[in-house]
């Protein structure tokens, strides 16, 4: 009987429990670690839905417009086919949460209700509640849970990925990780990997993602050699609740359920926003965009926002604020769809949406970016898989609301398979893969010796500040080559600083601040494949906006970029790459005309 | 005029076995601080109050939301998520604490893996077939929807078991949130097949029966789940259970 196949999962949201599930039904041993318990993890944040084109409205759609949608919304940088596979598999997904008990949102007769999301005309969006993400991990959580109780899925949590195992021709063999609490580091051998380690949001300081989305193991990765995709692309979600500790999301569902973005005609209006009349309030979303209106995708809904507030003055009291306006909409039926999210901006701003309009401002939200992969999910680096977010396959130059739960299933759906197939065909490990774990061991004990023992005065919490600031001021919603260029100095400076992080506790028992300042390092490499990504493409296209070159340019740019590691620079090195466009012709994208 | 201030105090301890000590700080009052954003600040500028250097606070959190149920801890005492305690609603010194029911890893971290194994004990799940295609889940009207999504939000924070006098070593209870759980499964369609399972897995010494109907649970939830009435539907059948297994014998 042949052995079975040992495939190491890294990251436990949407995109690893698919995998696991994927990989444990079919026979195969799995290895799941993760930074936190795989329940909390960072999919939890996701409020709206999940799209699938299931038709159940009676509109007509089809899978063929779901697809055409993704990759219009994405302004065309997408590999098409992987698009068309994840909108045909789709409904069937949509199908299987729903069977494994995820409480959708039911219509009178109890199939399944759709909304509508950003970006398209039909109501496309499956709810549960206004914590979709969070009831679709609970469901993938409780399948895995069974399987771990089966024996099939054994789970590391509390544990950080630090690095991939190559041998010597480069084939990924396992990783190398450390236990978060006792702090020893260990090598896994495995017949393949699957990354699922999610965005990057720290890279940027403050932004909707959770704590632990730093982007530091696909830093680790590209350092290793793999290739890291269209970087650049960054979305930045136009509803955010500003905070002291992070920017929270406030759902596009928010509008797909009729809310309205609002500022005062009269800019510097003192009064209440449910003090000023109808006529007096400028609906500029649903003025400048006739036909999608408030639904315009997050893009275009970001750039409008910054251009009423920074280029007519025209923000909330001043400030930079708009309003979005659930508040002539019955209490009834916003509790029922949207309750989840009410409650979030009430209980951390204290005033009810039921009753006022919310003021909220654009934040970072997303990476379209993130590891290239093949088609199968696979990364340049053989035996080494990337799935969900921090893979950059699916959206483009511009992620479509409620396509982000759908695209880490899917990746998961491919890639736990592939990796099973990868792993019946692949040779057996050869003598030289134990050298290589453990040279890969001792190299990173050798990176925690040198930051335990740094002499200096950083404060590793001070250069993730300073970090975000010149991220999030010059690297997201409009992008200037010299202001990037400075970014880019800064970074290389925050570089040469952080070779003397003081760490003020120097224990090797659950130290969270010597982690931290371990990812720093791979957050500043990424960073600069962000920001250099951006200096390089010179159009604007979908999230990437250059007022300097404002249009689109396929003939240059019709291209994915990819980032390489260049050791002897200590830089990136870039490549750029055909997009396979063969079942959508390019077209102008515009969501203004009637 | 001094500006204005926060101060707080934390109960740290650094490994599993070590005594406990307090800290205290004081930091610089700006409008919107939650007990999380006390903790940055004091990661940026490790210094009690009186000036000594100290370590930056370990804690659990991850989503700061409310939706991941990572940071659970004691604020003035009360078992709640630190992301959702404003300072401004917070009476000062703030007092924070690590749970105290909960075995503590490091300062505010303390170890709730026993709710998972709760959950596996219950097999909190529907049993599909598998996840090749299989057509539409079942129909359900929304009322059903609405009741499954409200208990379906339970994050597994443990501020239930915190709270719960019942909660500790001498009884064994499993605790509200894992019951629940069970009711949400056995309330769907296809997930009540193993019902029996899961009540049999409830009844007997650390099951449904240790409960003492303090109601400390449903006050402590953060996401108002109907514990309570979980409680008592659940040990109704759980009763019923018992006494048809009686007569089977």
């Amino acid at each position: 009987m042949a052995k079975t196949p040992k495939i190491i999962i890294v990251g436990g949201g949407l995109a690893g429990l698919s995998a696991a599930i994927k990989v444990a039904e079919a026979g195969g041993q799995v290895e799941l670690f993760s930074l936190v318990p795989v329940k909390r993890s960072h999919s939890v944040c996701a409020q709206g839905g999940i799209n699938s084109a299931k038709n159940l409205k009676g509109e007509g759609d089809s899978t063929w417009l779901h697809f055409d949608d993704t990759v219009y919304g994405g302004d065309f940088l997408a590999n098409q086919p992987a698009v068309k596979l994840m909108c045909e598999m789709g409904p069937g997904i949509i199908d299987l949460l729903d069977r494994m008990g995820v409480p959708f949102n039911r219509t009178p007769e109890g199939v399944l209700d759709f909304r509508r999301f950003g970006g398209t005309l039909f109501n496309r969006t499956a709810f549960a509640g206004a914590t979709t993400g969070q009831q679709l991990l609970y469901a993938l959580d409780e399948q895995v849970r069974r399987y771990e109780s089966e024996g099939k899925v054994k789970k590391y949590e509390y544990w950080e990925f630090l690095s991939a195992a190559l041998d010597g021709k480069g084939t990924c063999r396992g990783i190398c990780a450390m236990d978060l609490r006792s702090m020893e580091v260990q090598t896994f051998a495995a017949d393949a990997v699957i990354m699922a380690t999610g965005g990057i949001g720290a890279i940027f300081g403050k932004s909707t993602n959770s704590v632990v989305c730093t982007g530091s193991a696909q830093g680790s990765l590209y350092l290793q050699g793999a290739a890291y995709g269209n970087g650049e692309m960054i979305q930045v979600h136009p509803t955010c609740i500003p905070g002291e500790d992070k920017l929270r999301l406030m759902s596009e569902s928010a509008r797909g359920e009729g809310g309205r973005v609002w500022v005062p005609k009269t800019a510097g209006d003192k009064r209440p926003g449910k003090q000023i009349p109808e006529g007096e309030r400028f609906y500029f979303l649903e003025e400048w965009y006739p036909k999608y209106g408030n639904l315009v995708p997050r893009d275009i809904a970001t750039r409008a926002i910054h251009k009423v507030v920074y280029d007519q003055g025209m923000g909330v009291e001043g400030q930079p604020m708009v309003y979005l306006d659930l508040s002539h909409i019955d209490r009834a039926t916003l509790d029922r769809k949207l309750g989840g999210i009410l409650d979030i901006y009430e209980k951390f701003v204290g005033d009810d949406p039921h009753e006022v309009p919310m003021k909220i401002f654009p934040g970072m939200h997303y990476t379209m970016g993130g590891l290239w992969v093949d088609i199968n999910q696979m990364t340049n680096i053989p035996g080494l898989y990337a799935t969900g977010e921090c893979d950059y396959s699916i959206h483009g130059a511009n992620r479509l609301g409620a396509n982000s739960l759908l695209s880490c299933i899917y990746a998961g759906f491919i890639a736990g398979p592939h990796a099973l197939k990868y792993a019946a065909g692949s040779d057996a490990p050869g003598a030289d893969v134990e050298a290589a774990l453990a040279a890969e061991k001792k190299r990173q004990l050798a990176k925690n010796d040198a930051l335990l023992n740094n002499q200096g005065s950083e404060n590793p919490f001070q250069l993730w500040r300073e970090l975000g600031d010149t991220m999030s001021k010059n690297v997201t919603v409009t992008r200037y080559n010299d202001r990037m260029k400075e970014t880019d100095a800064k970074l290389v400076e925050l570089q040469e600083r952080y070779k003397k992080v003081n760490l003020s506790d120097k224990s090797m028992w659950s130290n969270q601040s010597f982690l931290f300042a371990r990812q720093m390092e791979n957050m500043l490499q990424l960073a600069r494949v962000v920001t250099q990504g951006a200096i390089l493409r010179d159009e604007s296209r979908g999230s990437h906006y250059k007022p300097d070159f404002p249009e689109r340019n396929d003939e240059r740019f019709l291209k994915t970029t990819k980032a390489f590691y260049d050791a002897a620079n200590n830089a990136p090195r870039f490549e750029w790459e055909e997009v396979d466009i063969s079942l959508i012709k390019p077209r102008p994208r515009r969501y203004d005309s009637k | 005029m001094a500006n204005k201030t926060v101060l707080f105090k934390i109960k740290r301890q650094t490994t599993p076995t070590s005594e406990p000590f307090w800290e205290e700080f004081e930091i610089d009052y700006r409008a919107g601080l939650n007990v999380i954003s006390l903790f940055m600040e004091v990661a940026l500028k490790p210094l009690t109050r009186d000036g000594k250097a100290t370590t930056p606070v370990n804690y659990d959190s991850n989503c700061l939301e409310e939706v991941c149920g990572s940071c659970a801890m004691l604020i003035n005492g009360r078992a709640r998520m630190a992301c959702s305690a404003l300072v401004d609603n917070l009476e000062q010194p703030i007092t924070i604490e690590p749970f105290s029911k909960f075995p503590v890893v490091r300062d505010l971290q303390v170890d709730r893996s026993v709710l998972f194994e709760n959950l596996k004990t219950v097999k909190a799940w529907v049993p599909v077939d598998g996840t090749y295609s299989l057509g539409d889940g079942p129909r359900q009207l929304p009322q059903v929807q609405e009741q499954a999504y409200q208990l379906s939000q339970c994050m597994s924070c443990c501020c239930c078991m915190e709270s719960c006098p019942q909660f500790n070593e001498s009884t064994g209870f499993v605790g509200a949130a894992t019951i629940a759980q069970a009711r949400l499964f056995n309330m769907h369609p296809t997930g009540k097949v193993l019902k029996e399972e899961r009540l049999a897995a409830l009844m007997g010494d650390g099951g449904i029966q240790e409960c003492g109907y303090a109601q400390n649970c449903v006050e402590a939830c953060p996401k108002e789940i109907p514990l309570t009435k979980s409680i008592s539907d659940v040990g109704g059948d759980v009763m019923k259970k018992a006494v048809l297994d009686f007569f089977r014998l």
